[in-house]
């Protein structure tokens, strides 16, 4: 299991230093100082094993984390428990820096002594801790707050704590999804995906049972195979709204949703945290609608001169506004200057990223836009030809390029006085762009 | 206030003025100056002179101030063991209080104060709180348990910890149990042999219901524990895997690749005509590939986990190689790792767009990623037969590109590609010709001098070239050295007239003015070859070169099952045993895949039937012994070679024949325990001096024939590969009892005792009857000789191929086939009537036939030559001039063959016919026919 744990700073100084066993002698601090941050080469592995000890590191900005151990470690694991570490550290105290971890070394300390046992990684989930790690000093707790706080961190639901009440009932879908894409320089799909994420914004009194449905494939399928009636209604209407369920190649679930459930009724049923959490993830392949289309032209003119035209062309219904729109065409860095021409929007060459920046407030569907663009080079005898990273694209638009729709969340507290009516629901859908890339 | 003003005092006396702090009146004020000591511990600063004066503040009903006390006591109390005892008496009394917070904090901060006073305090508040009425209270003394057990186990046995502990596993609250899962696995990780965890469908299940309910890093304890179970039949094994996959949908990537290690395994045990298992490969695939979009740092797990599976089962992702294509974004350690499983996932139905992400990827910046998708090229090449010509054409276009480190790689890999597919691609030699100057690493180096050498004749100017990077020969690494004097020897026998002045040149060089022995050796063997007979030097240096194997670098099999018992786990991401990187003895318990239970085949024919995968299937993995032959016919550069290693083939000749595929079922794999006082690494020179004497020791080891046949003996375990000792060994069969001879040789430095031998269980239960007795300590450079006897009376299991060695710390590995015919009874004479009756009753798919070539004995002689090894000639007759000779023979399981033997005067090759009831047997029964006949 994990044997210590150490925060540094981006200069290798120790910012925190817990060692959780005896094989950890002080000097894997130092061994990891050593050999990963000042190493002279940058290192090329997350895992590191330095004289039988295994460092797994993660950076946040310009903090390291780093798990040591001289066991086989469960890997997955550790980098779970870093990632996590660092959210409830972000849940305390916002942005992990040198500064709010310096401030809060004592509270870092106490969540240490708490989410690690023996190197064990135990509840980690901050509604919980915040019941009773506070930092409020002294805070005088009644028998009853005490027990309670144990059951509810070791217990059976120890994301949400009992006796919450809301005189509003709300809650919040927001479904967030990254469009992937690379395509050829001809416009042939390479590989695309969709990643989405449903995000949670609970406000409910109680313990409410939830319930949670999507146009996924294969529960509408399922339901499809009632009645031959009710299948040629159902079939009507997929012809007047298009697409009508979307087949998603795998999904993932917060730890609230019960997994037996869905492995066997595939239906998506649990008690929400309070607050905002990540209810699922997900992925599609099948019929993704890509928002944007980039048809590159590079011309090489002699050895000091090249000619791009970049033309964005928008796919989706025209009533729908994207927003934030850049495409980033890479130069070579030989590049000594450019002249820009663009329809729409600005366009600016940035010297220090070889790049030049186009960038578009809004665009609605269904309309094209281009860009060109001559750039002097400087003649090199450099024999390597210039690598032509691909294109990118950046955007925002306001549906889900994989068609996902959410068909109802149902809220059940049958102790309390309120109905799956009373409760104000709110869904969203934005799409963004992932890893967006259009080769040249 | 901000706490981090604490990091920056650095002024004289500060100790001393923290002292008076810490002493203050005021409370504020001693948990500033607290404060202020864990900010000096943290930055390194040495503040254990603070002792007494922190302790005292532990008494405190501040909660955020004890902790911050006890975080001191565990880092000090072990430096002041003495003044630690001060703190038990508030550590006693905090296990009592009545808020449950405390009562844990208390029983975990004690647990990590590893001072053996303070230990013996513990057991009773220990006691008390595992049997708290709070789970939180349980759940801290769960794990509790495993820190006193790392302090001293001796205690936690004797205190009966390790049954309450036990009792744990049933506990109402999910998370205690999965906290007493945990501290079980580690102890008993620590404990190999005991039966600790004594997992039993019983405690399956309870642990199958806590998974459902317990946190994240509990479902993982409990899949790990889980992963350690073998189910006692497949139902059980697929009523688990049932049970485990919905955890394949978790958030939490680390709960997914132990689901994943859990039913990997489990599916082992699964009959692959069940739907259900159809059905879990299937539901496999998804969540591997959405484990690809979680941060880096885990796709890297991830990516070396797939690698394992995709070995293990390539059908899983076979149809998903576009989810590895790379990112221009991804972190190069994500590239590397996406490129491998590109590679192993490549087939002719996608190697159209795997080249060309390859030749993209061969454009990029990072040096060593650009030189493993060139490599990869050729890899594909030598895989996809169907694409080797665009692949030779897309690294030409790379070697157009005149990057120095592009071409290199170019080359290498197609030094490669010729060797693969000979007389094809010959044709771009002049291309590759025209970048002589520009190589400047040694590998790319030999791989050209290896290509002029080899196509020499078609080269007008080989010599010039040769000669030209003669001038600089002493300068070369040793690689290019030896490449080029084979390379000239080469240039000599086909062009002999024109090149003897440069061929008298090199070997002087390598013999004369070298320091090397490789290379002094291996000019000298030449020189004599050369001088006693160039026809001879012909045909060995020129002889037709084994084509190289498709897949290269793939884990040797039984790692890889070892490997796959150890997903998610580092073990997977270093691709090593735990032994390899872990010390002492925790982790190195070896773990293996369970034997897939065909219920219905092992009732009917206990005895045979290969275990797993027929040998067609599983790739030939090349071991990892230097193959000295190979070395002298320059094979050295490269990907080893395939087919059997020309080494270990020659080494065994006497027993070469029995190394034929199909023989899973007859092989044993043998444990053998080394001296553990014997921990001295060989020095270098041993291995190297062993492997050629043995070559020469062949000629005069032929084994003598008295009793049952005795194939010489064979090198089972290298020096090198065991620290030092080097065993070999042979089977014999005489009066009734086998033995096994063995030589051991002490080839280290240091003097070995304590031999003991143990055999993993085998097809036939050959075990020893009798411990391995070496009466002398085995000092450096003694042999000493040893006859094992064995009965075969040991537990029958069937087994697959323990194809290779391996080394543990003190432990040595090795395997060896054991012919079949030591397992022929001396009763195995059959009456002639039973003969005929038997014969009619066998039906006729039931026999084999066999052509035994090369065999010119007459019937007197094959008779009397078989019946020393306990074939028995029951009947003999005439037919049309051909001698029939009937015989039976009986194994020491009961198994009865029959076999006709045709011979005809003047032909040497004789038919076998073979009935049995277990025709599984035949195949071998033929080997040992065979082996017995030519010897």
């Amino acid at each position: 299991m994990i044997g210590g744990l150490f925060i540094y700073n981006h200069k290798g100084e120790v910012l925190i230093s817990r060692v959780y066993r005896d094989d950890i002698g002080r000097n894997a601090v130092d061994a990891f100082r050593v050999n990963v941050i000042h190493a002279r080469q940058q290192v090329r592995s997350p895992v590191t094993n330095i004289a039988r000890t295994s460092f797994f590191h993660v950076k946040r900005s310009n903090i390291w984390l780093a798990a040591v151990t001289k066991q086989n470690v469960n890997a997955a694991m550790v980098f779970e428990f870093l990632y996590k570490m660092c959210d409830v550290m972000a849940a305390y105290f916002g942005k992990i820096s040198e500064e709010n971890i310096k401030n809060n070394f004592v509270l870092i300390y106490e969540l240490l002594d708490e989410i690690l046992d023996f190197g064990y990684p135990q509840n980690s989930e901050t509604g919980a801790l915040k019941t009773f790690i506070t930092q409020q000093g002294i805070k005088s707790q009644t028998k009853e707050e005490q027990s309670q706080i144990t059951s509810q961190v070791t217990g059976q639901i120890g994301w949400r704590r009992e006796g919450i009440k809301y005189r509003r009932n709300e809650l919040f879908l927001d479904v967030l999804e990254s469009v992937n894409l690379l395509m050829s320089p001809q416009g042939q799909v390479l590989s695309a995906h969709v990643s989405g994420r449903v995000v949670m914004k609970s406000y409910l009194s109680g313990m409410p049972e939830c319930k949670f449905g999507m146009n996924d494939k294969i529960v509408i399928e399922k339901q499809g195979k009632g009645t031959a009636d009710e299948t040629s209604k159902r079939c009507l209407r997929q012809e007047s709204c298009g697409k009508q369920s979307i087949a998603i190649d795998d999904c993932t679930f917060h730890q609230c949703v019960r997994l037996s459930k869905f492995d066997s009724e595939r239906s998506i049923s649990f008690i929400p945290p309070d607050g905002e959490f990540e209810l699922m993830r997900y992925r599609t392949t099948k019929d993704i609608i890509l928002p944007f289309r980039v048809i590159p032209l590079v011309r090489e003119v002699g050895r000091t001169k090249l000619e791009v035209k970049v033309v964005i062309k928008s796919n989706f219904k025209p009533s729908l506004l994207a927003q934030k729109i850049e495409v980033r065409i890479p130069t070579p860095l030989n590049t000594s200057g450019v002249q820009v021409i663009c329809m729409k929007g600005k366009a600016k060459y940035k010297a220090s990223e070889n790049a030049i920046v186009w960038k578009i407030k809004r665009m609605a569907g269904m309309k094209e836009s281009q860009i060109s663009a001559e750039i002097e080079l400087l003649p090199t005898n450099d024999k390597k030809k210039w690598a032509r990273p691909p294109i990118s694209m950046n955007f925002e638009v306001p549906f889900a390029p994989s068609g996902l729709k959410v068909r109802y969340l149902k809220v059940f507290e049958p102790k309390l006085n309120y109905s799956d009516h009373d409760v104000i629901k709110w869904v969203r859908y934005i799409g963004r762009s992932g890893i967006y890339e259009t080769r040249c | 206030m901000t706490d981090s003003k604490y990091f920056t005092t650095t002024k004289k006396g500060e100790i001393f003025e923290l002292k008076a702090e810490l002493n203050s009146d005021k409370k504020e004020k001693k948990k500033e100056a607290v404060k202020k000591v864990i900010a000096s511990m943290t930055v390194g600063k040495d503040v254990s002179a603070l002792f007494p004066d922190v302790v005292n503040c532990m008494q405190t009903d501040n909660l955020e101030l004890k902790k911050l006390v006890y975080l001191y006591l565990m880092n000090y109390a072990k430096s002041q063991p003495d003044m630690a005892i001060m703190a038990v008496n508030t550590f006693v009394k905090d296990c009592e209080d009545p808020n449950p917070l405390i009562r844990a904090l208390a029983v975990r901060t004690m647990g990590c104060i590893r001072v053996d006073k303070i230990t013996e305090y513990l057991c009773e508040p220990l006691r008390k709180c595992l049997k708290d009425e709070d789970p939180y209270v349980r759940k801290t003394a769960a794990v509790c348990v495993a820190k006193l057990h790392d302090i001293n186990a001796q205690l936690v046995e004797d205190q009966g910890f390790l049954d309450t502990l036990k009792d744990l596993i049933s506990d109402s609250n999910p998370m205690v149990v999965a906290n007493a899962v945990a501290a079980l696995s580690e102890i008993a990780e620590s404990h190999p042999s005991s039966n600790l965890l004594d997992l039993n469908p019983q405690s399956i299940n309870k642990l199958l219901t806590a998974l459902n309910e317990c946190t994240e890093w509990g479902q993982i304890f409990i899949l790990d524990c889980l992963a350690n179970y073998m189910p006692k039949d497949d139902r059980e094994a697929q009523s688990i895997c049932e049970r485990v996959t919905p955890r394949l949908s978790h958030a939490n990537s680390a709960v997914v690749l132990s689901a994943v290690k859990v039913l990997m395994k489990f599916m082992e045990m699964l009959s692959k005509d069940l739907d259900y298992y159809g059905t879990l490969l299937k539901k496999l695939a998804p969540p591997l590939v959405t484990l690809l979009s979680a941060e880096p740092e885990l796709q890297y797990v991830a990516l070396r986990n797939i690698n394992l599976i995709v070995q293990k089962r390539p059908e899983i992702l076979k149809h998903e190689m576009k989810v590895f294509f790379v990112k221009y974004n991804d972190p190069i350690y994500v590239k590397l790792e996406k490129l491998d499983i590109m590679i192993r996932l490549a087939s002719q139905a996608n190697i159209a767009q795997v080249l060309a992400e390859l030749k993209e990827y061969a454009t990029e910046v990072d040096v060593d990623f650009v030189r493993k998708a060139v490599r990869a090229i050729g890899r594909c090449a030598i895989k996809v037969e169907q694409s080797a010509e665009r692949c030779v054409s897309t690294l030409l276009d790379l070697i157009q590109t005149k990057v120095n480190y592009v071409v290199q790689e170019a080359i290498v890999v197609i030094k490669d590609i010729f060797r693969k597919y000979p007389n094809k691609y010959e044709s771009v030699i002049a291309t590759l010709c025209e970048n002589l100057d520009s190589l400047d690493e040694p590998e790319a180096r030999a791989a050209m001098i290896w290509i002029v050498g080899e196509y020499a004749e078609r080269i007008d100017n080989a010599d010039e070239l040769l000669e030209s990077f003669l001038e600089g020969f002493h300068d070369e690494s040793t690689q290019v050295q030896l490449q080029l004097l084979t390379a000239i020897v080469k240039l000599f026998l086909k062009k002999p007239t024109e090149t003897q002045e440069l061929v008298q040149q090199v070997l002087s060089l390598a013999t004369q003015d070298s320091d090397n022995p490789d290379l002094r050796d291996r000019g000298y063997i030449y020189w004599r070859l050369l001088s006693t007979d160039p026809v001879a030097a012909k045909e060995v240096v020129l002889a037709e070169k084994p084509l190289i194997s498709e897949e290269t670098d793939l884990i040797e099999p039984t790692l890889l099952d070892e490997l796959i018992c150890y997903i998610g786990t580092l073990a997977s991401v270093y691709h090593k045993p735990p032994s390899a990187f872990v010390e002492g003895g925790r982790g190195v318990v070896h773990k293996s895949l369970p034997p897939r239970t065909a219920s219905s085949e092992s009732a009917e024919s206990p005895e045979t039937a290969p275990t797993g995968a027929p040998p067609g299937e599983q790739p030939d993995v090349i071991p990892a012994q230097g193959d000295l032959l190979g070395d002298l016919l320059n094979l050295d550069l490269g990907p080893p070679v395939s087919g059997p290693p020309l080494a270990t083939s020659s080494v065994q000749m006497g027993a070469v024949d029995l190394l034929g595929g199909g023989l899973d079922s007859l092989i044993g794999g043998t444990n053998f325990v080394a001296p553990p006082t014997a921990a001295v690494p060989a020095n270098l020179g041993a291995p190297i001096g062993s492997g050629l004497s043995d070559l020469f020791d062949l000629t005069s080891g032929v084994g003598t024939l008295s009793g049952s046949y005795v194939a010489p003996k064979a090198v089972w375990l290298p020096a090198m590969k065991a620290k030092g000792l080097e065993i070999s060994g042979t089977f014999t069969r005489q009066v009734g009892s086998i033995s096994m001879d063995l030589q051991l040789t002490n080839k280290a430095l240091q003097v070995m005792t304590d031999f003991a031998i143990q055999f993993n269980r085998n097809s036939f239960g050959l075990a020893p009857a009798a411990p391995l007795q070496v009466h002398a300590p085995l000092s450096p450079n003694q042999t000493v000789e040893i006859s094992l006897p064995l009965s075969t009376v040991g537990s029958v299991m069937k087994m697959e191929p323990l194809n290779n060695l391996q080394n543990n710390i003190d432990v040595f590995y090795f395997s060896t086939l054991y012919p079949l015919h030591i397992l022929f009874v001396e009763d195995g004479k059959m009456d002639r009537q039973m003969f005929l009756a038997t014969w009619k009753d066998i039906p006729n798919e039931n026999e084999a036939q066999f052509q035994i070539r090369d065999c010119p004995l007459n019937a007197e002689a094959a008779s009397s030559k078989l019946q020393s090894s306990n074939i028995f000639t029951v009947a003999k007759r005439n037919v049309e001039g051909q001698d029939m000779l009937y015989q039976s023979l009986k194994l020491t399981n009961g198994i009865w063959v029959l076999a006709e033997l045709r011979i005809q005067p003047g032909n040497p090759s004789c038919t076998l016919s073979l009935k049995c009831r277990a025709p599984e047997v035949s195949q071998h029964v033929y080997q040992a026919y065979e082996t017995i006949l030519k010897n």
